[in-house]
Protein backbone atom coordinates (compact mmCIF):
# COMPACT_ATOMS: atom_id res chain seq x y z
CA UNK A 1 0.00 0.00 0.00
CA UNK A 2 1.39 3.36 -0.91
CA UNK A 3 1.97 6.12 1.57
CA UNK A 4 -0.72 8.57 2.61
CA UNK A 5 0.19 12.09 1.67
CA UNK A 6 -2.89 14.18 2.48
CA UNK A 7 -5.22 13.68 5.39
CA UNK A 8 -8.42 15.66 5.95
CA UNK A 9 -10.07 15.06 9.33
CA UNK A 10 -13.63 16.07 10.21
CA UNK A 11 -13.54 19.45 8.60
CA UNK A 12 -16.36 21.97 9.07
CA UNK A 13 -16.69 25.31 7.35
CA UNK A 14 -19.52 27.77 7.90
CA UNK A 15 -19.90 31.00 5.99
CA UNK A 16 -21.78 33.80 7.68
CA UNK A 17 -23.57 36.02 5.24
CA UNK A 18 -25.30 38.88 7.13
CA UNK A 19 -27.61 36.93 9.38
CA UNK A 20 -27.83 33.61 7.58
CA UNK A 21 -25.28 30.91 8.10
CA UNK A 22 -24.35 28.64 5.23
CA UNK A 23 -22.74 25.38 6.13
CA UNK A 24 -20.34 24.93 3.23
CA UNK A 25 -18.69 21.80 4.62
CA UNK A 26 -19.79 19.47 7.33
CA UNK A 27 -17.61 16.77 8.82
CA UNK A 28 -15.57 16.06 5.71
CA UNK A 29 -12.83 13.47 5.99
CA UNK A 30 -10.63 12.20 3.18
CA UNK A 31 -7.18 10.79 2.57
CA UNK A 32 -5.13 10.93 -0.59
CA UNK A 33 -2.28 8.55 -1.33
CA UNK A 34 1.01 9.51 -2.90
CA UNK A 35 0.81 9.58 -6.69
CA UNK A 36 -2.95 9.32 -6.72
CA UNK A 37 -5.32 11.48 -8.77
CA UNK A 38 -8.51 12.11 -6.84
CA UNK A 39 -11.45 14.00 -8.30
CA UNK A 40 -13.98 15.83 -6.18
CA UNK A 41 -17.27 16.08 -8.01
CA UNK A 42 -20.57 17.61 -7.06
CA UNK A 43 -23.20 20.19 -7.94
CA UNK A 44 -22.29 23.83 -7.51
CA UNK A 45 -22.51 24.91 -3.90
CA UNK A 46 -21.43 21.57 -2.47
CA UNK A 47 -18.25 23.08 -1.09
CA UNK A 48 -15.82 21.28 -3.36
CA UNK A 49 -13.85 24.43 -4.15
CA UNK A 50 -13.89 25.40 -0.46
CA UNK A 51 -12.35 22.03 0.35
CA UNK A 52 -9.66 22.50 -2.29
CA UNK A 53 -8.91 26.01 -1.03
CA UNK A 54 -8.46 24.56 2.45
CA UNK A 55 -5.96 22.02 1.18
CA UNK A 56 -4.13 24.92 -0.43
CA UNK A 57 -4.24 26.86 2.82
CA UNK A 58 -6.19 29.72 1.25
CA UNK A 59 -9.10 29.03 3.60
CA UNK A 60 -9.24 27.70 7.18
CA UNK A 61 -11.75 25.28 8.67
CA UNK A 62 -13.72 26.16 11.80
CA UNK A 63 -13.42 22.64 13.06
CA UNK A 64 -11.21 19.74 12.06
CA UNK A 65 -7.73 19.68 10.62
CA UNK A 66 -5.88 19.03 7.38
CA UNK A 67 -2.44 17.49 7.17
CA UNK A 68 0.14 17.10 4.46
CA UNK A 69 2.65 14.46 5.57
CA UNK A 70 1.48 14.86 9.19
CA UNK A 71 2.18 18.59 9.10
CA UNK A 72 -0.90 20.67 9.69
CA UNK A 73 -1.92 22.94 6.83
CA UNK A 74 -2.30 26.50 8.06
CA UNK A 75 -1.23 28.69 5.16
CA UNK A 76 -0.42 28.51 1.43
CA UNK A 77 2.82 26.81 0.48
CA UNK A 78 4.45 26.07 -2.86
CA UNK A 79 4.49 22.40 -1.80
CA UNK A 80 0.78 22.52 -2.56
CA UNK A 81 0.47 23.89 -6.09
CA UNK A 82 -2.84 25.45 -7.09
CA UNK A 83 -4.37 26.04 -10.50
CA UNK A 84 -7.32 28.43 -10.58
CA UNK A 85 -10.36 28.02 -12.79
CA UNK A 86 -9.19 31.04 -14.75
CA UNK A 87 -7.45 34.38 -14.46
CA UNK A 88 -4.63 33.19 -12.27
CA UNK A 89 -1.81 34.34 -14.54
CA UNK A 90 -0.01 37.62 -13.92
CA UNK A 91 -0.92 39.74 -16.96
CA UNK A 92 2.27 41.84 -16.83
CA UNK A 93 4.57 38.81 -17.06
CA UNK A 94 5.31 36.80 -20.19
CA UNK A 95 4.63 33.07 -20.32
CA UNK A 96 8.13 32.18 -19.19
CA UNK A 97 8.17 34.88 -16.53
CA UNK A 98 4.88 33.55 -15.20
CA UNK A 99 6.33 30.07 -15.02
CA UNK A 100 9.39 31.43 -13.23
CA UNK A 101 7.36 33.62 -10.83
CA UNK A 102 7.44 31.05 -8.04
CA UNK A 103 11.22 30.72 -8.34
CA UNK A 104 11.52 34.48 -7.94
CA UNK A 105 9.06 34.61 -5.05
CA UNK A 106 10.96 31.87 -3.22
CA UNK A 107 14.32 33.49 -4.06
CA UNK A 108 15.62 30.37 -5.78
CA UNK A 109 15.64 31.90 -9.25
CA UNK A 110 19.34 31.66 -10.02
CA UNK A 111 19.75 27.99 -9.27
CA UNK A 112 16.50 26.97 -11.02
CA UNK A 113 16.00 29.29 -13.96
CA UNK A 114 17.49 26.77 -16.36
CA UNK A 115 14.59 24.44 -15.66
CA UNK A 116 12.02 26.77 -17.23
CA UNK A 117 12.49 25.45 -20.82
CA UNK A 118 11.88 21.93 -19.52
CA UNK A 119 8.48 22.95 -18.16
CA UNK A 120 7.69 24.95 -21.28
CA UNK A 121 8.14 21.88 -23.44
CA UNK A 122 6.41 19.59 -20.93
CA UNK A 123 3.28 21.72 -21.24
CA UNK A 124 3.73 22.24 -25.00
CA UNK A 125 4.25 25.99 -24.89
CA UNK A 126 7.29 26.17 -27.14
CA UNK A 127 7.29 29.33 -29.24
CA UNK A 128 5.11 31.23 -26.80
CA UNK A 129 7.77 31.96 -24.17
CA UNK A 130 7.66 35.69 -24.77
CA UNK A 131 3.89 36.03 -25.20
CA UNK A 132 1.78 37.88 -22.65
CA UNK A 133 -1.27 36.14 -21.13
CA UNK A 134 -3.80 38.16 -23.15
CA UNK A 135 -2.16 36.94 -26.35
CA UNK A 136 -2.62 33.21 -25.70
CA UNK A 137 -5.71 31.01 -25.64
CA UNK A 138 -7.53 29.84 -22.53
CA UNK A 139 -6.15 26.32 -22.85
CA UNK A 140 -2.61 27.59 -23.12
CA UNK A 141 -3.14 29.87 -20.15
CA UNK A 142 -4.12 26.86 -18.04
CA UNK A 143 -1.04 24.97 -19.19
CA UNK A 144 1.08 27.94 -18.13
CA UNK A 145 -0.65 27.86 -14.74
CA UNK A 146 0.10 24.14 -14.41
CA UNK A 147 3.74 24.62 -15.42
CA UNK A 148 4.03 27.52 -12.98
CA UNK A 149 2.83 25.31 -10.12
CA UNK A 150 4.89 22.27 -11.15
CA UNK A 151 8.22 24.08 -11.33
CA UNK A 152 8.04 24.46 -7.53
CA UNK A 153 8.14 20.63 -7.24
CA UNK A 154 4.84 20.44 -5.35
CA UNK A 155 3.99 17.32 -3.39
CA UNK A 156 0.43 17.76 -4.47
CA UNK A 157 -1.18 19.69 -7.32
CA UNK A 158 -4.63 21.14 -6.71
CA UNK A 159 -6.73 21.82 -9.79
CA UNK A 160 -9.87 23.91 -9.36
CA UNK A 161 -12.01 23.19 -12.43
CA UNK A 162 -9.07 24.03 -14.66
CA UNK A 163 -11.04 23.07 -17.74
CA UNK A 164 -14.28 24.74 -16.67
CA UNK A 165 -13.91 27.74 -18.94
CA UNK A 166 -12.64 25.90 -22.01
CA UNK A 167 -14.41 24.68 -25.13
CA UNK A 168 -14.79 20.92 -25.48
CA UNK A 169 -11.87 20.31 -27.90
CA UNK A 170 -9.43 22.32 -25.83
CA UNK A 171 -10.78 20.61 -22.76
CA UNK A 172 -10.09 17.13 -24.16
CA UNK A 173 -6.59 18.18 -25.18
CA UNK A 174 -5.85 19.55 -21.72
CA UNK A 175 -7.19 16.38 -20.10
CA UNK A 176 -4.72 14.33 -22.15
CA UNK A 177 -1.99 16.77 -21.16
CA UNK A 178 -2.79 16.24 -17.49
CA UNK A 179 -2.58 12.46 -17.92
CA UNK A 180 0.72 12.87 -19.72
CA UNK A 181 2.16 15.13 -17.03
CA UNK A 182 0.96 12.77 -14.35
CA UNK A 183 2.64 9.78 -15.97
CA UNK A 184 5.79 11.80 -16.52
CA UNK A 185 6.14 13.40 -13.08
CA UNK A 186 4.10 11.15 -10.78
CA UNK A 187 2.68 14.23 -9.05
CA UNK A 188 -0.24 13.63 -6.68
CA UNK A 189 -3.28 15.58 -7.86
CA UNK A 190 -6.65 16.60 -6.52
CA UNK A 191 -9.07 17.81 -9.16
CA UNK A 192 -12.33 19.63 -8.58
CA UNK A 193 -14.80 19.25 -11.43
CA UNK A 194 -18.49 19.08 -12.22
CA UNK A 195 -17.91 17.00 -15.35
CA UNK A 196 -18.58 13.30 -14.80
CA UNK A 197 -16.69 12.13 -17.90
CA UNK A 198 -13.70 14.24 -17.02
CA UNK A 199 -13.59 12.71 -13.55
CA UNK A 200 -13.71 9.17 -14.91
CA UNK A 201 -11.24 9.91 -17.68
CA UNK A 202 -8.62 11.22 -15.28
CA UNK A 203 -8.99 9.90 -11.75
CA UNK A 204 -8.11 6.88 -9.65
CA UNK A 205 -10.87 7.73 -7.23
CA UNK A 206 -13.89 9.99 -7.45
CA UNK A 207 -15.29 11.70 -4.37
CA UNK A 208 -18.97 12.55 -4.78
CA UNK A 209 -20.16 15.42 -2.61
CA UNK A 210 -23.65 16.52 -1.64
CA UNK A 211 -24.58 20.16 -1.19
CA UNK A 212 -25.95 22.10 1.81
CA UNK A 213 -24.19 21.09 3.92
CA UNK A 214 -21.27 19.87 1.84
CA UNK A 215 -20.62 16.25 2.70
CA UNK A 216 -18.78 13.33 1.17
CA UNK A 217 -21.52 11.02 -0.01
CA UNK A 218 -19.58 8.37 -1.89
CA UNK A 219 -16.11 7.47 -3.04
CA UNK A 220 -15.90 5.52 -6.28
CA UNK A 221 -12.79 3.71 -7.50
CA UNK A 222 -11.88 3.83 -11.18
CA UNK A 223 -9.84 0.65 -11.79
CA UNK A 224 -8.86 1.48 -15.37
CA UNK A 225 -5.44 2.01 -16.90
CA UNK A 226 -4.42 4.89 -19.17
CA UNK A 227 -5.19 5.67 -21.92
CA UNK A 228 -8.87 5.38 -21.19
CA UNK A 229 -11.49 5.09 -23.88
CA UNK A 230 -14.53 7.24 -23.26
CA UNK A 231 -16.71 4.80 -25.21
CA UNK A 232 -15.46 1.57 -23.58
CA UNK A 233 -17.74 -0.68 -21.56
CA UNK A 234 -15.92 -0.14 -18.27
CA UNK A 235 -16.13 3.60 -18.74
CA UNK A 236 -19.84 3.34 -19.38
CA UNK A 237 -20.43 1.22 -16.28
CA UNK A 238 -18.66 3.68 -14.03
CA UNK A 239 -20.45 6.57 -15.68
CA UNK A 240 -23.80 4.90 -15.05
CA UNK A 241 -22.92 4.19 -11.42
CA UNK A 242 -21.65 7.70 -10.90
CA UNK A 243 -24.66 9.32 -12.49
CA UNK A 244 -26.96 7.28 -10.26
CA UNK A 245 -25.08 8.32 -7.16
CA UNK A 246 -24.89 11.85 -8.38
CA UNK A 247 -28.56 11.91 -9.10
CA UNK A 248 -29.41 10.57 -5.68
CA UNK A 249 -26.93 12.86 -4.08
CA UNK A 250 -28.51 15.89 -5.70
CA UNK A 251 -32.02 14.86 -4.78
CA UNK A 252 -31.27 14.44 -1.10
CA UNK A 253 -31.55 18.14 -0.62
CA UNK A 254 -35.20 18.20 -1.64
CA UNK A 255 -36.86 15.45 0.41
CA UNK A 256 -40.19 17.28 0.71
CA UNK A 257 -40.81 16.99 -3.01
CA UNK A 258 -40.15 13.26 -3.11
CA UNK A 259 -43.34 11.95 -1.48
CA UNK B 1 0.16 51.96 -62.60
CA UNK B 2 -0.29 51.50 -58.86
CA UNK B 3 3.29 52.47 -58.25
CA UNK B 4 3.00 55.55 -60.46
CA UNK B 5 0.00 56.85 -58.56
CA UNK B 6 1.65 56.41 -55.15
CA UNK B 7 4.76 58.26 -56.22
CA UNK B 8 2.60 60.99 -57.74
CA UNK B 9 0.83 61.25 -54.42
CA UNK B 10 4.14 61.53 -52.62
CA UNK B 11 5.39 64.26 -54.96
CA UNK B 12 2.20 66.20 -54.37
CA UNK B 13 2.64 65.72 -50.62
CA UNK B 14 6.22 67.01 -50.79
CA UNK B 15 5.06 70.00 -52.82
CA UNK B 16 2.37 70.76 -50.25
CA UNK B 17 4.72 70.26 -47.30
CA UNK B 18 7.38 72.62 -48.51
CA UNK B 19 5.07 74.86 -50.56
CA UNK B 20 3.50 76.56 -47.57
CA UNK B 21 6.83 77.35 -46.01
CA UNK B 22 8.18 78.47 -49.36
CA UNK B 23 5.35 80.98 -49.64
CA UNK B 24 6.09 82.17 -46.11
CA UNK B 25 9.77 82.51 -47.02
CA UNK B 26 9.05 84.48 -50.19
CA UNK B 27 6.62 86.62 -48.26
CA UNK B 28 9.23 87.48 -45.70
CA UNK B 29 11.86 88.23 -48.33
CA UNK B 30 9.84 90.10 -50.93
CA UNK B 31 6.87 91.86 -49.34
CA UNK B 32 7.90 95.41 -48.40
CA UNK B 33 7.50 96.34 -44.79
CA UNK B 34 5.08 99.11 -43.89
CA UNK B 35 4.80 98.51 -40.19
CA UNK B 36 6.94 100.47 -37.82
CA UNK B 37 8.99 97.51 -36.74
CA UNK B 38 12.74 97.70 -36.86
CA UNK B 39 15.16 94.81 -36.51
CA UNK B 40 18.49 95.22 -34.83
CA UNK B 41 21.43 93.00 -35.58
CA UNK B 42 22.82 90.76 -32.89
CA UNK B 43 25.89 88.59 -32.75
CA UNK B 44 25.06 84.90 -32.89
CA UNK B 45 28.21 82.83 -32.92
CA UNK B 46 30.22 84.31 -35.76
CA UNK B 47 27.23 85.85 -37.57
CA UNK B 48 25.45 89.14 -37.31
CA UNK B 49 21.75 88.36 -37.53
CA UNK B 50 18.42 90.12 -37.25
CA UNK B 51 15.24 88.39 -36.18
CA UNK B 52 14.14 88.60 -39.80
CA UNK B 53 17.20 86.64 -40.92
CA UNK B 54 16.62 84.06 -38.20
CA UNK B 55 13.06 83.62 -39.41
CA UNK B 56 14.38 83.04 -42.95
CA UNK B 57 16.83 80.47 -41.63
CA UNK B 58 14.07 78.70 -39.71
CA UNK B 59 11.86 78.51 -42.82
CA UNK B 60 14.72 77.24 -44.98
CA UNK B 61 15.51 74.62 -42.33
CA UNK B 62 11.89 73.47 -42.32
CA UNK B 63 11.87 73.25 -46.12
CA UNK B 64 15.05 71.18 -46.15
CA UNK B 65 13.82 68.85 -43.38
CA UNK B 66 10.51 68.15 -45.10
CA UNK B 67 12.18 67.73 -48.47
CA UNK B 68 14.57 65.13 -47.05
CA UNK B 69 11.94 63.25 -45.04
CA UNK B 70 9.69 63.29 -48.10
CA UNK B 71 12.36 61.74 -50.31
CA UNK B 72 13.17 59.18 -47.63
CA UNK B 73 9.47 58.33 -47.63
CA UNK B 74 9.94 56.82 -51.11
CA UNK B 75 11.50 53.75 -49.53
CA UNK B 76 9.15 52.80 -46.75
CA UNK B 77 5.40 52.57 -47.24
CA UNK B 78 4.54 53.28 -43.62
CA UNK B 79 6.68 56.42 -43.47
CA UNK B 80 5.21 57.53 -46.78
CA UNK B 81 1.67 57.15 -45.47
CA UNK B 82 2.40 59.25 -42.40
CA UNK B 83 4.09 61.90 -44.51
CA UNK B 84 1.27 62.13 -47.02
CA UNK B 85 -1.26 62.29 -44.19
CA UNK B 86 0.42 65.30 -42.55
CA UNK B 87 1.16 67.19 -45.77
CA UNK B 88 -1.99 69.38 -45.97
CA UNK B 89 -1.52 70.38 -42.35
CA UNK B 90 2.09 71.43 -43.02
CA UNK B 91 0.87 73.50 -45.95
CA UNK B 92 -1.64 75.21 -43.68
CA UNK B 93 1.13 75.91 -41.16
CA UNK B 94 3.19 77.59 -43.86
CA UNK B 95 0.24 79.70 -44.98
CA UNK B 96 -0.53 80.64 -41.38
CA UNK B 97 3.05 81.79 -40.90
CA UNK B 98 2.81 83.79 -44.12
CA UNK B 99 -0.40 85.54 -43.02
CA UNK B 100 0.94 86.16 -39.56
CA UNK B 101 4.06 87.68 -41.03
CA UNK B 102 1.96 89.93 -43.29
CA UNK B 103 -0.31 91.07 -40.48
CA UNK B 104 2.30 91.35 -37.77
CA UNK B 105 5.39 92.62 -39.52
CA UNK B 106 4.75 93.76 -43.07
CA UNK B 107 1.45 95.65 -42.92
CA UNK B 108 0.45 97.67 -39.91
CA UNK B 109 -2.61 95.68 -38.94
CA UNK B 110 -1.87 93.83 -35.67
CA UNK B 111 -1.24 96.26 -32.86
CA UNK B 112 2.41 96.60 -31.93
CA UNK B 113 4.17 95.80 -29.71
CA UNK B 114 1.54 93.41 -28.37
CA UNK B 115 1.35 91.09 -31.35
CA UNK B 116 4.74 90.79 -32.98
CA UNK B 117 5.20 88.83 -36.21
CA UNK B 118 7.30 85.67 -36.44
CA UNK B 119 10.41 87.67 -37.21
CA UNK B 120 9.79 89.74 -34.09
CA UNK B 121 9.63 86.62 -31.94
CA UNK B 122 12.75 85.23 -33.55
CA UNK B 123 14.46 88.43 -32.47
CA UNK B 124 14.14 87.27 -28.86
CA UNK B 125 16.10 84.12 -29.66
CA UNK B 126 18.73 85.99 -31.64
CA UNK B 127 19.02 88.64 -28.99
CA UNK B 128 19.27 86.47 -25.89
CA UNK B 129 19.07 82.84 -26.92
CA UNK B 130 21.49 81.63 -24.23
CA UNK B 131 19.49 83.46 -21.56
CA UNK B 132 16.24 81.83 -22.75
CA UNK B 133 18.00 78.46 -22.76
CA UNK B 134 19.24 79.07 -19.23
CA UNK B 135 15.71 79.87 -18.05
CA UNK B 136 14.39 76.80 -19.87
CA UNK B 137 16.87 74.64 -17.99
CA UNK B 138 15.83 76.28 -14.74
CA UNK B 139 12.18 75.43 -15.46
CA UNK B 140 13.11 71.90 -16.46
CA UNK B 141 15.11 71.38 -13.30
CA UNK B 142 12.26 72.71 -11.14
CA UNK B 143 9.80 70.49 -12.94
CA UNK B 144 11.96 67.38 -12.63
CA UNK B 145 12.59 67.87 -8.90
CA UNK B 146 8.92 68.49 -8.16
CA UNK B 147 7.58 65.84 -10.45
CA UNK B 148 9.96 63.04 -9.46
CA UNK B 149 9.67 63.67 -5.72
CA UNK B 150 5.90 64.04 -6.01
CA UNK B 151 5.54 60.82 -7.97
CA UNK B 152 7.81 58.85 -5.63
CA UNK B 153 6.02 60.09 -2.51
CA UNK B 154 2.66 59.60 -4.21
CA UNK B 155 3.35 55.99 -5.16
CA UNK B 156 4.62 55.34 -1.64
CA UNK B 157 1.63 56.80 0.22
CA UNK B 158 -0.79 55.41 -2.36
CA UNK B 159 0.58 51.93 -1.81
CA UNK B 160 0.33 52.32 1.96
CA UNK B 161 -3.30 53.45 1.71
CA UNK B 162 -4.20 50.80 -0.83
CA UNK B 163 -2.55 47.94 1.03
CA UNK B 164 -3.07 48.66 4.74
CA UNK B 165 -6.63 49.33 5.78
CA UNK B 166 -5.35 51.17 8.88
CA UNK B 167 -3.49 53.63 6.68
CA UNK B 168 -6.61 53.95 4.56
CA UNK B 169 -8.68 54.77 7.64
CA UNK B 170 -6.35 57.43 9.04
CA UNK B 171 -4.83 59.00 5.95
CA UNK B 172 -7.60 58.88 3.33
CA UNK B 173 -9.90 61.46 4.97
CA UNK B 174 -6.99 63.87 5.39
CA UNK B 175 -5.99 63.29 1.81
CA UNK B 176 -9.53 63.86 0.56
CA UNK B 177 -9.75 67.26 2.24
CA UNK B 178 -6.15 68.41 1.80
CA UNK B 179 -5.94 67.11 -1.72
CA UNK B 180 -8.66 69.25 -3.22
CA UNK B 181 -7.02 72.47 -2.07
CA UNK B 182 -5.38 73.95 -5.16
CA UNK B 183 -1.73 73.84 -4.29
CA UNK B 184 -1.30 77.46 -5.40
CA UNK B 185 -3.12 78.34 -2.18
CA UNK B 186 -0.03 77.24 -0.27
CA UNK B 187 2.13 79.64 -2.19
CA UNK B 188 2.49 82.31 0.52
CA UNK B 189 3.68 79.68 2.98
CA UNK B 190 5.84 77.86 0.48
CA UNK B 191 7.69 81.01 -0.41
CA UNK B 192 8.29 82.06 3.18
CA UNK B 193 8.84 78.80 5.08
CA UNK B 194 11.23 77.16 2.66
CA UNK B 195 14.86 78.24 2.79
CA UNK B 196 15.12 78.95 -0.92
CA UNK B 197 12.60 80.06 -3.51
CA UNK B 198 13.50 76.98 -5.51
CA UNK B 199 12.66 74.51 -2.71
CA UNK B 200 9.40 76.38 -2.07
CA UNK B 201 8.35 75.97 -5.68
CA UNK B 202 9.42 72.30 -5.63
CA UNK B 203 7.17 71.85 -2.62
CA UNK B 204 4.18 73.30 -4.48
CA UNK B 205 4.70 71.02 -7.46
CA UNK B 206 5.27 68.04 -5.17
CA UNK B 207 1.94 68.43 -3.39
CA UNK B 208 -0.04 68.84 -6.59
CA UNK B 209 1.57 65.75 -8.16
CA UNK B 210 1.47 63.83 -4.89
CA UNK B 211 -2.30 64.05 -4.49
CA UNK B 212 -3.09 62.80 -7.98
CA UNK B 213 -0.59 59.98 -7.91
CA UNK B 214 -1.54 58.90 -4.38
CA UNK B 215 -5.25 58.66 -5.13
CA UNK B 216 -4.77 56.67 -8.30
CA UNK B 217 -2.07 54.40 -6.89
CA UNK B 218 -4.28 53.62 -3.91
CA UNK B 219 -7.25 52.66 -6.07
CA UNK B 220 -4.99 50.58 -8.33
CA UNK B 221 -3.52 48.69 -5.38
CA UNK B 222 -6.96 48.18 -3.87
CA UNK B 223 -8.34 46.77 -7.09
CA UNK B 224 -5.77 43.96 -7.28
CA UNK B 225 -7.76 40.81 -8.17
CA UNK B 226 -7.89 38.40 -5.23
CA UNK B 227 -7.06 35.50 -7.54
CA UNK B 228 -3.69 37.04 -8.39
CA UNK B 229 -2.80 37.56 -4.74
CA UNK B 230 -3.84 34.01 -3.87
CA UNK B 231 -2.00 32.58 -6.87
CA UNK B 232 1.16 34.35 -5.74
CA UNK B 233 0.75 33.07 -2.19
CA UNK B 234 0.45 29.47 -3.39
CA UNK B 235 3.69 30.05 -5.30
CA UNK B 236 5.49 30.93 -2.08
CA UNK B 237 5.24 34.74 -2.07
CA UNK B 238 5.41 36.65 1.21
CA UNK B 239 3.60 39.94 1.84
CA UNK B 240 6.49 42.06 0.67
CA UNK B 241 6.58 40.19 -2.62
CA UNK B 242 2.84 40.58 -3.02
CA UNK B 243 3.14 44.36 -2.69
CA UNK B 244 6.06 44.81 -5.06
CA UNK B 245 5.34 42.13 -7.62
CA UNK B 246 1.54 41.90 -7.67
CA UNK B 247 -0.16 44.99 -6.23
CA UNK B 248 2.20 47.57 -7.72
CA UNK B 249 2.33 46.15 -11.27
CA UNK B 250 -1.43 45.87 -11.11
CA UNK B 251 -1.60 49.56 -10.15
CA UNK B 252 0.79 50.67 -12.91
CA UNK B 253 -1.86 51.65 -15.50
CA UNK B 254 -3.54 53.73 -12.80
CA UNK B 255 -0.26 55.29 -11.75
CA UNK B 256 0.38 56.40 -15.30
CA UNK B 257 -3.07 57.95 -15.52
CA UNK B 258 -2.29 59.79 -12.29
CA UNK B 259 1.01 61.01 -13.66
CA UNK B 260 -0.63 62.32 -16.82
CA UNK B 261 -3.20 64.33 -14.87
CA UNK B 262 -0.59 65.46 -12.40
CA UNK B 263 1.48 66.85 -15.25
CA UNK B 264 -1.14 69.42 -16.17
CA UNK B 265 -1.12 70.65 -12.56
CA UNK B 266 2.64 70.57 -12.40
CA UNK B 267 3.04 72.75 -15.49
CA UNK B 268 0.55 75.29 -14.20
CA UNK B 269 2.10 75.51 -10.74
CA UNK B 270 5.55 75.64 -12.27
CA UNK B 271 4.81 78.74 -14.34
CA UNK B 272 2.84 80.42 -11.57
CA UNK B 273 5.53 79.85 -8.98
CA UNK B 274 8.13 81.19 -11.36
CA UNK B 275 6.07 84.29 -12.02
CA UNK B 276 5.54 84.91 -8.30
CA UNK B 277 9.06 84.66 -7.09
CA UNK B 278 11.78 82.64 -8.71
CA UNK B 279 15.19 83.90 -9.74
CA UNK B 280 14.84 82.14 -13.10
CA UNK B 281 12.65 79.98 -15.29
CA UNK B 282 10.37 80.63 -18.25
CA UNK B 283 7.68 82.08 -16.00
CA UNK B 284 10.21 84.48 -14.55
CA UNK B 285 11.34 85.36 -18.06
CA UNK B 286 7.77 86.18 -19.10
CA UNK B 287 7.26 88.36 -16.07
CA UNK B 288 10.55 90.16 -16.48
CA UNK B 289 9.89 90.77 -20.20
CA UNK B 290 6.37 92.02 -19.59
CA UNK B 291 7.68 94.75 -17.31
CA UNK B 292 9.68 96.14 -20.28
CA UNK B 293 6.77 95.65 -22.67
CA UNK B 294 8.93 93.17 -24.58
CA UNK B 295 5.98 91.12 -25.78
CA UNK B 296 8.00 89.38 -28.44
CA UNK B 297 9.98 87.79 -25.60
CA UNK B 298 6.76 86.72 -23.87
CA UNK B 299 5.73 84.95 -27.04
CA UNK B 300 9.17 83.40 -27.39
CA UNK B 301 8.88 81.97 -23.86
CA UNK B 302 5.38 80.67 -24.59
CA UNK B 303 6.67 78.87 -27.68
CA UNK B 304 9.52 77.32 -25.69
CA UNK B 305 7.02 76.18 -23.07
CA UNK B 306 4.79 74.63 -25.70
CA UNK B 307 7.75 72.68 -27.10
CA UNK B 308 9.15 71.71 -23.69
CA UNK B 309 5.87 70.55 -22.21
CA UNK B 310 4.86 68.62 -25.33
CA UNK B 311 8.23 66.89 -25.34
CA UNK B 312 7.83 65.91 -21.68
CA UNK B 313 4.30 64.61 -22.34
CA UNK B 314 5.47 62.76 -25.43
CA UNK B 315 8.36 61.16 -23.54
CA UNK B 316 6.02 60.03 -20.79
CA UNK B 317 3.68 58.58 -23.40
CA UNK B 318 6.56 56.55 -24.85
CA UNK B 319 7.61 55.27 -21.43
CA UNK B 320 4.02 54.34 -20.63
CA UNK B 321 3.60 52.47 -23.89
CA UNK B 322 6.79 50.55 -23.24
CA UNK B 323 6.09 49.74 -19.58
CA UNK B 324 2.44 48.80 -20.15
CA UNK B 325 3.01 46.77 -23.29
CA UNK B 326 1.51 43.76 -21.52
CA UNK B 327 -1.90 45.42 -21.53
CA UNK B 328 -4.56 44.15 -23.84
CA UNK B 329 -4.95 46.30 -26.92
CA UNK B 330 -1.58 48.02 -26.53
CA UNK B 331 0.31 45.28 -28.33
CA UNK B 332 -0.59 44.20 -31.83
Amino acid sequence: MSEQILRIEHVDRIYTDDETEVEALSDVSLTVKKGELVSIIGASGCGKTTLLRMIAGLDRPQKGKLYLHDREITKPDPKRGYVFQQGGLFPWLTVEQNIGAGLKARHVWNENKDRIPEYISMTGLNGFEKAFPHQISGGMAQRVAIARALINDPEILLLDEPMGALDSFTRAALQDKIVEIRLQTGTTMVLVTHDVDEAIYLSDRIVVMTPRPGRVSEIIEVPMSYPRQRNSGDFGKIRKKLLEKFHLASEQKLPEYMI
Amino acid sequence: MEKGSTSKKLILAIALSIGGFLIALLGNMLVPQIADVSFDEYIVGIFMLTGKDAYDILLIALIIVYLITGIRGLRRAERRKKYVFAAPFRFACGIALFLWDLLGTKLQILQQPFFPGPAGIMTAFVQEGPFIWQNTLYSLRLYLFGFLIGTAVGVFTGTLIGWFSKADYWVSPVLKVAGVIPSVAWMPFALTIFPTAFSGAVFLIVISVWFQVTTLTASGVKSTPRTLLEAARTLGANNRWLVFHIALPNALPNIFTGIMTANAFAFTILVMAEMMGQPGGLGYYINASKVWSAYYKVFAAIIVMAILFSLITKLQGCIEKRVLRWQKGVLK
